[in-house]
């Protein structure tokens, strides 16, 4: 018998393995940066956005796979965002296996929230 | 300055950030912001961005320590993660639209007001209280291990704790902080839960809340990779540092010398918003 609690210990511990492995594309990505781009100089002054191909989820996918520093990175990043979505994701699993139908409409509701942002924001 | 050199600076900043952020439980992101911004100018929309990725990788870096210690409830969490995430899109759609001088502004005030608050003790809650109909039927209950055994507990007061989640997300979308001290306000102060119960829960809706934001922030070209790299990294580092250090130290004295520090940055942070500079 699988209690709660090892549910949630075990989801912790993925999201830790998916926070490390985030460090680790942001990591690679940034010693590639530096290594190319590290002479030039720093601008953040001013701010002008990212360009478009880093603002949508299937252009930071492309620019990584094409090798980009700048790219990888973002990869980086989406991995991080992606951890505590798939946490809530695991949450509604975990209600729907108690038969909570309240908290599985909730976490539903939370889901919703997170994937309209990050689809459509 | 040179991208290398810069990059070397916001990370060793970061580091101290995230060292200090989990030594008070106030998180990095209320330091990193004016850091970035007042120390080294950079666009305040950049600076929330690159800090709002470090409190989703603090949040989730330390959800495996606290949900071994059995106080996070699951269910309160997720409940009121529905205030925080609406919240933290309104905020992050107000992040995009609002003048940086009013953001930088809205920043000073809440600064102040965490500084107010980290200073002080953890005021105790009180756990005996009538039965709660709302509370009871939206299953925000649960019990946590105390030294004298396992003891129950009831929330109260829940529309004013979801209202005040809601403030809670949106500060945390429109300013890139985990705004974990608001979080835990709404639960031990108008929800009458334990304060153990409370700060760990609140954890635990940190990365959530700020996944909200991310979205838009994304889209809007918010997250730079140059940045974020480094308060990423330096941030998450520096939180597991503080978590290991501070089982040992006593934090009395941090506090008050963190909040100092931080009212020190708040009045910089207002006085910059007002001069137009930021």
């Amino acid at each position: 018998m699988i209690t709660d609690r090892q549910v949630e210990v075990s989801i912790a511990i993925l999201l830790r393995a998916g926070v490390l492995l985030a460090a680790a594309v942001v990591l690679l990505g940034g010693i590639l940066y530096v290594a190319h781009s590290g002479h030039k100089p720093a601008n953040y002054h001013v701010f002008h956005g990212q360009p478009k191909d880093l603002r949508t989820l299937g252009g930071v996918i492309h620019d990584a796979i094409s090798g980009s520093a700048t790219g990888i990175i973002e990869l980086g990043l989406l991995v991080l965002i992606l951890t505590p979505i798939a946490r809530v994701v695991f949450s509604v699993v975990a209600f729907a296996r108690e038969r909570d139908v309240m908290y599985v409409v909730m976490t539903l509701v939370v889901l919703c929230v997170l994937l309209y942002s990050l689809l459509w924001g | 300055m040179t991208i290398a050199l810069f990059t070397a600076i916001v990370f060793l900043g970061a580091l101290l950030a995230g060292f200090l952020g989990a030594l008070t439980g106030l998180g990095g992101g209320v330091v990193v912001v004016p850091l970035l911004s007042l120390l080294l100018g950079v666009d305040i929309r950049y600076a929330v961005g690159a800090s709002l990725v470090s409190v989703i990788a603090t949040s989730s870096g330390a959800a495996a320590a606290y949900v071994r210690e059995g106080f996070s409830n699951i269910r309160i969490g997720m409940f009121l993660e529905i205030a925080t995430t609406f919240g933290a899109l309104v905020g992050a759609y107000l992040a995009t639209r609002l003048p940086t001088a009013t953001i930088g502004m809205v920043f000073g005030v809440v600064l102040l007001i965490s500084a107010y608050f980290s200073s002080r003790e953890p005021p105790q809650s009180d756990a005996g209280h009538p039965p709660d109909r709302l509370a009871h039927w939206l299953k925000l209950e649960g019990r946590y291990p105390t030294p004298q055994g396992e003891q129950s507990y009831q929330a109260r007061g829940v529309p004013l704790g979801f209202g005040m989640m809601f403030g809670a997300g949106a500060l945390s979308g429109l300013l890139g902080i985990g705004s974990g001290a608001m979080k835990v306000l709404a639960m031990d102060q108008a929800m009458g839960l334990p304060f153990k119960v409370s700060t760990t829960t609140s954890n635990f809706m940190i990365g959530v809340t700020a996944a909200a934001s991310a979205g838009i922030y994304l889209s809007r070209g918010f997250l730079d990779p140059g940045l974020a790299m480094p308060v990423m990294l330096g941030v998450l580092a520096g939180s597991m540092l503080g978590a290991r250090v501070l089982v040992k130290a006593r934090t009395r004295s941090i506090r008050i010398v963190f909040a100092l520090v931080i009212v020190a940055l708040a009045i910089e942070m207002i006085f910059n918003s007002i001069k137009g500079r930021l």
